[in-house]
């Protein structure tokens, strides 16, 4: 988990509700190019499900998620 | 039929709570790639609406007056008070920082989601092409609405 990942994009999606964070990654990963990184922070906890859920659903590969207190970050790299 | 991954709603009702419900899948769908469409049918055809008075007999007036559309104006299905319930939810949800439902239409248009009228609840109702926003798909019936629930992984009927 400690291990350094090189994110391509940063997102802040810090306050926001269900279903905006999955709509925002998935805005943001449109504009990646195949392989890219997006690295994301959050603090709704349902993104602690959701995003592992949406990451299977549109084919896309979760690397990392963990919370910090009471910040969530989470990597993703576009696989599709 | 070539995919079978699609979404498809029918948002038959017409409550704030349901109809958001009906967004918020939509909106998560049309995130994970899946082509997605709803269907406004009878009482769902009020969160399509622009929000002018509607209908042209008496019983038309009548139903466009006591039952006006838009998305601003639909109420909760339970602790509405006459409006109040709707008032007292989109005061918390602004609390809480969720989306407003018009906002989370919008983010649906702009993500592609397919908004259907129902011909059939338009003409009893008499709802015209002119009383609803701009975005929608062309009105249609049940044979569009199978169509693409046989494209789709899900079919929901809210």
């Amino acid at each position: 988990m400690a291990q350094e990942i090189k994110a391509d994009v940063k997102l802040n999606l810090e306050g926001l509700l269900c279903p905006i964070p999955v709509v925002k990654v998935s805005q943001a990963m449109k504009n990646l190019p195949l392989g890219g990184i997006l690295e994301a922070t959050a603090t709704d906890p349902g993104v602690l499900t959701d995003i592992p859920a949406w990451a299977r659903s549109s084919g896309n590969e979760l690397l990392s998620i963990e919370r910090k207190d009471r910040v969530i970050i989470f990597t993703i790299k576009k696989t599709r | 039929m070539e995919n079978k991954d699609g979404v498809t709603i029918v948002v038959f009702s017409g409550d704030m709570d349901k109809v958001m419900a009906a967004f918020n899948i939509a909106v998560g769908a049309a995130a994970a790639g899946k082509e997605t469409t709803m269907f406004f049918t009878f009482w769902g055809i009020k969160a399509i609406q622009k929000g002018n008075l509607t209908g042209r007999s008496f019983f038309g007036r009548m139903m466009g007056l006591l039952n006006r559309g838009g998305i601003n104006r639909i109420g909760p299905s339970r602790f509405n008070f006459g409006g109040i319930g709707r008032w007292m939810f989109k005061q918390m949800m602004k609390m809480h920082n969720v989306t407003s439902l018009e906002e989370l239409r919008k983010i649906a248009i702009d993500m592609g989601v397919k908004l259907v009228p129902c011909q059939m609840s338009m003409e009893v109702m008499e709802i015209g092409r002119e009383d609803l926003i701009d975005e929608v798909a062309e009105p249609a019936g049940v044979a569009t609405m199978l169509e693409a629930a046989s494209r789709s992984a899900a079919t929901l009927f809210i």
